[in-house]
């Protein structure tokens, strides 16, 4: 009774919410890369180097934003690899999303050494500004996400930019036929969708905490991914379902239920995801033309 | 329509096998010149680094024997991806599926207390794999009726397996401060190469002494993995269901049309990868740790993938693929006490995957360029 | 070379080359202002790469086109668009989640900033719509609306850009010939209010129907250009092909047996689980061809799915020779010598990776000789892949190339050559001549009628009608998932089938009710 309690308690709600924020950026990056056509499983690698840069950057001048600005360009950084190799020389996006991840995982802790001196974790840094309610705190980084979700859905179905982007993911040679530049599009979503990564990555290791530590992304982007496909590509219910899996982790983290170890509580998102994934909420079909390189003239 | 014969025959054949090697070899060159860069970075000569990488990693006869002990887990992990990969599948999972194995082997290793060698041994090894196979088959499952995203799921299950075996698995099983099961039973330890001079068996022969160099951390798990190479070709390329693998993994549709059931063979594929990724946990169980020990998947999973597409995931070149890697990771140390970061080496693979996907364009663009020549 | 005032376009010694192609060669095409003007050929002869290169999607290798008697140097679909030329695609450009009002407007958006003027975008659609009678529901999703809608919505799409030219590819493929009237009708308001019309064709019929003047192309070279009123059917035949076509196949009257294939009430769903079969029944005697008329669309494929054992038959039987094989699987099926030639060659038909030794022994490649104990025998293989190359006069380059360096036609007699091989005693023929060359269409239909002949039964699926009246022994039209009628092919003609596959029924004094 007491546990149920506790899974119902307000801190614990809060508390989704900002577990949820990485979650909630990096997903709605992955909805810009994926609605204009293409696959971005890198969104793991994307925000550990975001949290890498934003850490970076906090400790140079011991100003937190200057950590943002870091992760931003990092995240573009990133992006523009995976733009280049899979747009430009139309590689096997899965392929390239997972030599990021390599690549990541290999030059954070190598920076880790080569700038910090260190083997596992960076020196404390200046943290993003945070507001505490109810016991949570709540970083700035948190409203940003949540600011975000109607304005992204805002852009995709009410300006002219989002419907084009709509329309390259979906039939690309159609968009060509009338003069709208496939490829190009297609660069600046996988850019902003590393933007957006990189900014989920900097409240990893600046807005939630004061430092960076290796390997802290610890599958946050994979998740994101599924809250995308949960969501069926759309911001409010990639919204939805970032909060769900961030109240899952919250429950993980502060809640002691009495006939389950603590140790596989953590799996629960993983293990909620693919029970999503075998199709007990339905079917979740990606934008048509997700995946494939467009060549013009091959209609 | 004016057509032109693009006659294809043997020579053609071998013509494409060379460009892939030479696709591979050229995107291993550019990524060191690459990672010359970093080497740069940490004020230390690209020259010493390379230096200490060529002879860590062939640099002497133990040192060429460890360099292949390191590529054992890389060639089964490589070929974790490359099976299914032939029938469409992109199994990411290796990782889970490895750590399952050497769990599974680990904890047989120590359970059984009275078992003979002879039956001890393979036995661990087969309840392994069968524990990697059950984990890569279950994603190949959900993907073959529900249609359920194998990336995705895949790494989910890497996650969850890391909570079972690490978290959760080590800490119950463990008798010691080590983040470890168990020590395995002797009956269940794969041979070891510097064991052979004293073998009973082994130590008869001639040139035993060789292996006396007691660095020397090559074991049994290596032959296994060439032969399980070996095995996974002649399934591919010489039988029916090898057939239908490749049949599904170029057009699912076609291959269904024709009787085939692409959902047997996504199920089979990824039972056989995550099969073989379990024996790489098995041997690493049973071979190097001599336990299931926290850290043993050292990111060999992933490492796999860049194996598997420097290997055009072909199961022969994954072997050299997995001794390339290999032969970087051992010198990766060395090149640690040269004062490089060995994390340099996982750098240098992720731009081997950068450029071998890209320059599969080259190819494209190469044959493009020699049809339209076919024209004029 | 004339730069007459009358001409709108003029495209002069036009080359393309494509990998192993010389699509265009030194063609010359010119549009007077104002006409129709129908360009025919074969599949494969160059019309839509022309068109291709006039839009800007190809960069042409040599030549030059003037517009409205200027050069013009066309980059892109946006410089055409400038310029006032409009295409209708014959695969439509339509993204399906979008409304029709968001697809007519894509690219050229009314908006302020990156707003999008949501309420003006439905009022220009409107306006057109309204001007020139082309009906469309702006709110509808392209998922949901009828194939003649979208039609209509890609020609709003051309004239919201203020297309003076219209190019239109194959725009009957997918209609009945009711709907090819109703197009015609828009045409003819089309250029009544000014507009110069070109349609890309290989059916003769609708040439003399409404074109003023013919360009005919024939492998990648302009052959001549014609007045509409100078010429008959079969003088544009003659030009098409390059000698005397039969367009009539020849064959003896049918020797029908015993029944062999029969299906009862049968139920099958697509993919989105709505009825696509509604309770079809049919029956296949040995030495017969039994022809199916329809529009694709109106459950044909999903028809064919169920019979070949690839989709789920919902309620109903299917039987070969009295045998029930309603639940037997694809492989199966073809065991009991049910061989299929699929009406997507490149989807369902080859694997287009494989070579064709590999390609040849699909769906029969856990049999002897070509296997045994489950390891493939590649020697024998090779053997019946260089017999049957050489039966079928299979072009492309040899065993070891692979099925996507073949063309359409070779690509066919290969699919032909694999099934007609194993001897069937019943075979389905989806759409067997669709994109294939004018020798190989006469090849394939020999090939059937011959097994035929040998006893063979043959059930033919054809959006062509003129192929299903030539080949069939008796004909059934299918509408909307079910069988609308079944007549003997000697005593109907296309007027009869185009009206039963539009769903009208005739009753007995002859008199259509109409739909």
């Amino acid at each position: 009774m007491d546990t149920i309690k506790e899974m119902l308690s307000l801190s614990l709600i809060l508390a989704s919410f900002r577990f949820a924020t990485p979650l909630i950026l990096a997903a709605l990056g992955g909805i810009f890369s994926e609605r204009s056509g293409v696959i971005n499983i890198a969104l793991e690698g994307m925000m550990l180097f975001g949290a890498f840069a934003a850490a970076y950057g906090s400790s140079i001048n011991g100003n937190p934003w200057t950590g943002v600005l870091f992760a931003i360009i990092a995240g573009l950084m990133f992006g523009a690899i995976h733009a280049l190799v899979c747009v430009v020389f139309k590689a096997d996006q899965i392929v390239v999303g997972t030599g990021i991840n390599i690549f990541a995982t290999g030059l954070t802790i190598f920076l880790l050494q080569v700038l910090f001196n260190v083997k596992g974790t960076s020196p404390m840094v200046a943290r993003l500004p945070f507001m505490r309610i109810f016991d949570v705190r709540f970083s700035v980084l948190t409203y940003v996400a949540l600011i975000l979700v109607p304005i992204v859905w805002y852009f995709f179905f009410k300006t002219s930019w989002g419907l084009r982007i709509r329309s390259i993911g979906e039939h690309p040679a159609a968009a060509d036929t009338l003069g709208v530049k496939v490829n190009r599009w297609r660069f600046i979503s996988v850019l902003m969708s590393g933007v957006l990564a990189g900014l989920a990555g900097a409240h990893l290791s600046i807005g939630d905490g004061s430092a960076f530590v290796r390997e802290m992304s610890a599958g946050r982007g994979f998740i994101a991914l599924a809250a995308m496909i949960f969501g069926k590509w759309h911001p409010v219910g990639a919204f939805g379902a970032a909060m769900l899996f961030g109240y899952a982790e919250a429950v993980a983290v502060r809640v002691d239920f009495p006939f389950i170890p603590s140790e596989l509580i953590s799996a629960i998102p993983y293990i909620l995801t693919i029970v999503i994934l075998a199709g007990f909420f339905g079917k979740s079909t990606p934008p048509a033309a997700d995946g494939e390189p467009y060549t013009k003239g091959e209609n | 329509m004016l057509e032109v014969k693009i006659v294809e025959n043997r020579w053609d054949h071998i013509k494409s096998m060379m460009t892939n090697f030479g696709i591979s070899l050229l995107s291993i060159v550019v990524a060191l010149i690459f990672g010359i860069f970093f080497i740069l970075l940490t004020d230390q000569s690209p020259v010493t680094a390379y230096q200490a990488l060529y002879h860590g990693a062939f640099g002497s006869f133990s040192n060429i024997l460890n360099t292949l002990w390191r590529s054992t887990p890389l060639i089964l992990t490589g070929l974790a991806f490359a099976l299914p990969f032939r029938a469409g599948l992109i199994n990411i999972g290796a990782e889970g599926q490895l750590l399952m194995g050497g769990f599974a082997a680990g904890v047989a290793g120590y359970v059984f207390t009275s078992l003979p060698g002879f039956i001890h041994l393979p036995l661990a090894i087969l309840i392994g794999m069968l524990a990697g196979a059950l984990w890569g088959g279950l994603p190949g499952l959900l993907k073959a009726k529900f249609g359920s995203n194998e990336v995705i799921t895949t790494i989910m299950l890497n996650h969850i397996a890391i909570a079972l075996t690490i978290n959760y698995g080590i800490n119950k099983l463990r008798t010691s401060s080590r983040m470890a099961t168990p020590e395995i039973e002797p009956s269940a330890a794969l041979l070891r190469f510097k064991e052979i001079p004293k073998h009973p068996i082994w130590g008869k022969l001639p040139f035993a002494d060789i292996f006396t160099n007691p660095g020397i951390r090559l074991h049994m798990n290596f032959v296994l993995a060439i032969i399980a190479a070996i095995i996974l070709w002649y399934i591919l390329f010489k039988t029916t269901l090898g057939y239908e693998m490749r049949a599904v993994g170029f057009n699912s549709d076609g291959a269904e049309y024709g009787g085939i059931k692409p959902g047997k063979s996504m199920f089979i594929t990824m039972f056989l990868g995550g099969a073989v990724a379990g024996l790489a946990g098995a041997g690493e169980a049973l071979g190097t740790h001599l336990s299931f020990m926290s850290g043993m998947d050292a990111g060999y999973g992933f490492t796999g993938i860049a194996v598997a597409l420097i290997g055009q995931t072909h199961p022969i070149g994954v072997i050299f693929g997995g001794l390339l890697f290999g032969a970087l990771n051992q010198g990766g140390l060395e090149m640690q006490f040269a004062g490089v970061p060995s994390e340099i080496v996982n750098i240098i693979q992720a731009l081997v995957i950068f450029f071998v996907a890209s320059l599969q364009i080259l190819k494209m663009y190469l044959r493009k360029r020699k049809e339209k020549e076919g024209v004029e | 070379m004339s730069r007459e005032e009358n001409y709108i376009l003029e495209m002069n010694n036009i080359t393309k080359l494509f990998p192993g192609v010389k699509a265009n060669d030194n063609v010359n095409f010119s549009v007077k202002k104002g006409e129709i003007h129908a360009l025919v050929g074969e599949n494969g002869a160059g019309k839509t790469t022309l068109m291709k290169v006039l839009y800007g999607l190809y960069d042409k290798d040599n030549g030059e086109i003037f517009y409205n008697g200027e050069k013009v140097n066309l980059k892109g679909p946006q410089d055409a668009i400038d310029l006032g030329i409009g295409m209708v695609h014959q695969h439509f450009m339509l993204v399906d989640p979008l409304t029709v009002t968001e697809n007519i407007v894509l690219g050229n958006e009314p908006r302020s900033g990156i707003i999008l003027n949501q309420k003006k975008a439905k009022d220009k659609v409107k306006e057109i719509s309204e001007k020139y009678g082309l009906y469309v529901d702006p709110e509808a999703e392209i998922r949901d609306i009828s194939v003649g809608m979208q039609q209509r919505a890609e020609i709003i799409k051309t004239l919201y850009r203020g297309a003076e030219l219209l190019i239109f590819d194959e725009p009957t493929a997918v209609l009945t010939p009711q709907e090819i009237d109703e197009l015609f009708e828009i045409f003819k308001s089309l250029k009544e209010q000014g507009k110069t019309i070109v349609f890309i064709t290989h059916k003769l019929q609708e040439v003399k129907a409404i074109s003023d003047r013919i360009t005919v192309l024939r492998n990648g070279k302009s052959v001549d250009t014609v007045d509409t009123e100078d010429v008959t059917e079969e003088d544009v035949a003659e030009l098409m092909v390059g000698r005397q076509v039969l367009l009539e196949v020849e064959k003896t009257e049918a020797n029908p047996g015993k029944k062999i294939f029969e299906v009862n009430n049968l139920k099958v769903s697509d993919n989105r689980d709505i009825p696509a079969v509604r309770g079809v029944s049919l029956t296949v005697r040995k030495g017969e061809i039994l022809g199916i008329a329809g529009v694709e669309g109106n459950g044909q494929t999903e028809l064919v799915e169920a019979l070949t054992g690839i989709r789920k038959i919902e309620s109903g039987k299917v039987k070969v020779r009295d045998k029930d094989i309603t639940k037997f699987d694809a492989r199966e099926i073809k065991r009991e010598s049910v061989a299929h030639i699929p009406e997507d060659r490149q989807k369902r038909g080859l694997i287009m990776d494989f070579n064709l030794q590999e390609n040849v022994i699909l769906g029969y490649h856990d049999l002897e000789p070509f296997s045994r104990n489950g390891i493939m025998k590649y020697n024998n293989i090779a053997d019946y892949t260089q017999k049957l190359i050489d039966e079928f006069d299979i072009r492309g380059g040899g065993m070891e190339a692979k099925a996507k360096n073949l063309s359409g036609g070779n690509q066919q007699k290969l699919i032909v050559a694999r099934e007609f091989s194993q001897d069937p005693e019943f075979l389905i023929a989806s759409q067997p001549t669709r994109g294939v060359d004018v020798g190989s269409i006469e090849f394939i239909h020999k090939q059937i009628i011959e097994r035929r002949d040998n006893g063979a039964g043959v059930l033919l699926l054809s959006a062509d009608l003129s192929e299903v009246l030539s080949l069939s022994d008796r004909i059934a039209v299918i509408f909307e998932g079910e069988i609308v009628d079944v007549l003997d092919a000697s005593e109907t003609d296309e007027r009869e089938l185009g009206k039963l596959m539009t769903g009208s029924t005739i009753d007995a004094g002859g008199e259509d009710s109409g739909k």
